[in-house]
C-alpha cells in the first residue's frame, strides 16, 4: 500500500528523470552519462562553460534529440517514445526566438496558439496581459527592441500552458534592468506552479534559482541548492583591492595556498586554503611591489563556486 | 597628459523617425579604458559604428587621433581594431587563414601579415591552434580569434562592441586579462560597450547612454558617489513580505533583489527614517529581519537609477 502511495506522488512531483543520459556527436560526448532529477515547482539554473552540453541536455529532454544512450522522462513521458506528449506540456524559449518579424506581437501569439491547439479563446490575450505585452501587441516584431522580443518569445512558450519551462539564455544580451524585469516574471511563472530550468551566464541570476546545476566537458558536476552550493566551497574567499591589477593577479597565482584568482568589478577575488593569514597574503604584495588598497575576507558567491568546479 | 585618440563632438544620427545619437560627445585618451553603458536600443552599438566609420553621422564630427574621419576616413580607420557585437569568421578557414584574409583586406603587406599574426595568435593564446578550422573551435577560442582580428593591424584604438555578451564566466576572465594586459603593454585607447556592471566597474571610464545622448560620465566610483547614503541592504524572510513592506515605505524609492538580500534605495535625507519605520513595520508583521543597514551603493544601483530616469 505504502508502495504504491510513494509511486503515484513520484508521478505527480518528479518532473524531470534522467538515467545515464548521454549523446555523442561523432567521438564527441557532447552529454555524459547525466543522472538527476527535479521536483515540480523548482526553478533550476544550469550553469556551465559555451559548449559544456547545456543545450544538447535540453534538445534531449525536449525530444528534439535523441539519446545516444541511456534514457530520460519528462513530467512522467518517456522523452523518445512520447516525445509529441512531452512538447504539448513543455514550453521552450531558445537562445534564437523564432519570431516572424514581419508579423505583429498579437499575430505571433496566435500563431503559436494555433500550433499547439489552443483551444480557449481568451487565452492569447491573456498572456499578453500577463506579461505585459497588452500595449504593443498590434506592433511588428521588427520595430521591437530585444527586450519586447524577448518576452514574446517567452510568451510564445507559455501560450499552452505547460508545466514545465525551458530557457535557454533567456537573458543575454539584455541590459540589467530588462533582466531584472524577466526574472520577475520568472518568478511569477513560478508562483503559478511551472517548473523552470533556465541556462545563464550571470552568476548573479543563478542566485535567484533554488536548484543550481553545474556543467563541464557533458558532465554534471553539481546540482544543489545555491546556499549549500556556497557552503561547500572549499576554500577561504578574500577580497582584494591591489594596484596595478594584472601583476597583483599574477603574483597571487604563483603563491603557494591560492587556488583560484579572478577579476571581480575593480578588484580581485581570491580563493585560498582555509586557515592561510591575512598578513601572509599582503606580505607576498607588498613584497611584489604592489600597492594594496584593502584586503579583507569575502563571502563565497556561486561565482566562485562556479570557477571553481568549471575551471577544474 | 596622454594623446586624445578618440574625440567625438557633436554626433548625431537618425533612423527614420528615431535618433539613435542625439548630440553625443566623448574623448579617450591612450591608456584609457572608457566603457559604454546604458539600457538596450539606448545607441550604444549606433555610437561605436560612427566611430569607426561604418556609419556616418547627420551632424558632428570623429577625430581619431589627427585624423578627421569625414576627410581622410582611410587613414583614420587604418588606427583602428574593431570587434562588432556578432563577428563574423570563415569557419571553413583555419584560424591562420581568417587572419591572413583579414590583413589583406587592411591592406597588410604580405610580408608583415605573417610574424604579426604569429605575435597576436601568441598573445590570445591560439598560436597551437593555428591549422584548426574556425568551425571547430570553442566559443571562448572564437573569441579570442575576434580579438586577434582586430588587433592584426597594431590598432591604436580598439572599438569593442559587448564582446563578452553569451560569454561564460571563464572565458570573460579570460578575455579581460587580455584586454588588460595590452592596454600595460600597448597603452592603446579602448572604448567598450558591455552589459555586465562588473566589467564597467573595471574601467577607467565610463559613460551612460540613454536615449541618444550621454546623461552621465566619470569613474565608476564617481557614479556610485551619487547614490553615497542612499543604498540599504535588507535581508530576512519571507522574501515577498519584505518587499512588499519596503516598496510601502514613502521613503522608499526602488527595491530590487541583489542574490539573497535587497537593496533599497531611499530618498536623499530619508535614510534613518525608513531604518526605524521598515524595522518596526517588518516585526509587527511578523516578518523575521536578519538585517537592514546602510551600505555602499554598487554600480547596478546606479544604473538602475539612471535607467529609471530619476537622474538629476
Amino acid at each position: 500500500m505504502r508502495a504504491s502511495l510513494r509511486d503515484v506522488e513520484y508521478q505527480v512531483t518528479t518532473v524531470i528523470h534522467t538515467e545515464n543520459l548521454t549523446r555523442r556527436f561523432g567521438s564527441f560526448v557532447a552529454v555524459d552519462h547525466l543522472n538527476f532529477e527535479l521536483q515540480a515547482g523548482e526553478v533550476l539554473g544550469y550553469l556551465g562553460p559555451n559548449g559544456s552540453g547545456k543545450t544538447t541536455t535540453i534538445r534531449m529532454l525536449l525530444g528534439l534529440l535523441h539519446p545516444s544512450e541511456g534514457r530520460a522522462q519528462v513530467l512522467g513521458y518517456d522523452v523518445v517514445a512520447q516525445s509529441e506528449e512531452v512538447r504539448a506540456r513543455s514550453g521552450y524559449m531558445s537562445q534564437k526566438f523564432s519570431l516572424y518579424h514581419e508579423l505583429t506581437v498579437h499575430e505571433n501569439l496566435a500563431f503559436y496558439a494555433g500550433v499547439y491547439g489552443v483551444r480557449n479563446p481568451n487565452r492569447v490575450k491573456e498572456v499578453l496581459e500577463s506579461l505585459g505585452l497588452a500595449p504593443v501587441q498590434g506592433q511588428a516584431v521588427q520595430n521591437l527592441s530585444t527586450g519586447w522580443r524577448q518576452r514574446l518569445a517567452l510568451a510564445t512558450a507559455i501560450v499552452h500552458q505547460p508545466g514545465l519551462l525551458f530557457l535557454d539564455e533567456p537573458t543575454s544580451g539584455v541590459d540589467p534592468v530588462a533582466r531584472r524585469a524577466f526574472w520577475d516574471l520568472i518568478y511569477e511563472l513560478s508562483a503559478q506552479g511551472i517548473t523552470v530550468m533556465v541556462t545563464t551566464h550571470y552568476m548573479d541570476e543563478a542566485e535567484y534559482c533554488s536548484q543550481v546545476g553545474i556543467m563541464r566537458q557533458g558532465r554534471l558536476l553539481a546540482l544543489e541548492e545555491p546556499g549549500r552550493l556556497k557552503q561547500s566551497l572549499p576554500g577561504q574567499v578574500w577580497e582584494v583591492y591591489a594596484e596595478p591589477l594584472l601583476p597583483a593577479l599574477e603574483a597571487l597565482e604563483k603563491l603557494t595556498g591560492v587556488q583560484r584568482v579572478a577579476l571581480a568589478g575593480d578588484f580581485l577575488r581570491v580563493i585560498t586554503t582555509p586557515g592561510l593569514e591575512l598578513d601572509f597574503l599582503h606580505q607576498h604584495l607588498a613584497a611584489s611591489g604592489m600597492q594594496v588598497t584593502a584586503l579583507q575576507p569575502g563571502a563565497a558567491t556561486l561565482e566562485d563556486v562556479f570557477m571553481t568546479i568549471s575551471g577544474g | 597628459m596622454s594623446e586624445i585618440l578618440i574625440r567625438a563632438n557633436g554626433l548625431h544620427k537618425t533612423f527614420g523617425s528615431t535618433h539613435a545619437v542625439a548630440g553625443v560627445s566623448l574623448q579617450v585618451a591612450a591608456g584609457e579604458l572608457y566603457g559604454l553603458v546604458g539600457p538596450d536600443g539606448a545607441g550604444k552599438t549606433t555610437l561605436l559604428r560612427l566611430l569607426c566609420g561604418v556609419l556616418h553621422p547627420e551632424q558632428g564630427e570623429v577625430w581619431l587621433g589627427q585624423l578627421d574621419m569625414a576627410h581622410q576616413p582611410e587613414q583614420a580607420r587604418q588606427q583602428i581594431g574593431y570587434l562588432a557585437q556578432r563577428f563574423s569568421l570563415y569557419e571553413e578557414l583555419t584560424v591562420l587563414e581568417n587572419l591572413r584574409f583579414f590583413a589583406e583586406v587592411r591592406g597588410i603587406s604580405a610580408q608583415h601579415w605573417g610574424p604579426r599574426s604569429q605575435e597576436v595568435l601568441e598573445f590570445v593564446g591560439l598560436a597551437e591552434f593555428s591549422d584548426r578550422r574556425a568551425g571547430q573551435l570553442s566559443g571562448g577560442m572564437k573569441q579570442k580569434l575576434g580579438l586577434a582580428l582586430a588587433l592584426i593591424n597594431r590598432p591604436r584604438i580598439l572599438l569593442l562592441d559587448e564582446p563578452t555578451t553569451g560569454v561564460d564566466p571563464l572565458t570573460r576572465q579570460e578575455f579581460w586579462r587580455l584586454i588588460i594586459r595590452l592596454l600595460q603593454e600597448e597603452a592603446p585607447a579602448v572604448l567598450l560597450s558591455t552589459p555586465y556592471m562588473d566589467e564597467a566597474a573595471r574601467c577607467t571610464r565610463l559613460g551612460f547612454l540613454q536615449a541618444g545622448k550621454l546623461v552621465c560620465e566619470g569613474t565608476a566610483r564617481q557614479l556610485r558617489a551619487r547614490l553615497t547614503n542612499r543604498v540599504m541592504e535588507l535581508a530576512g524572510q519571507p522574501y515577498s513580505l519584505l518587499a512588499s513592506l519596503a516598496k510601502a515605505d514613502p521613503g522608499v524609492e526602488g527595491v530590487q533583489r541583489f542574490g539573497n538580500r535587497f537593496h533599497l534605495r531611499v530618498q536623499e535625507g530619508q535614510l534613518q527614517a525608513v531604518l526605524q519605520r521598515l524595522a518596526g513595520s517588518i516585526r509587527a508583521a511578523g516578518g523575521q529581519l536578519d538585517s537592514l543597514q546602510p551600505i555602499e551603493p554598487q554600480l547596478e544601483d546606479v544604473f538602475i537609477q539612471l535607467s529609471e530616469g530619476s537622474a538629476l
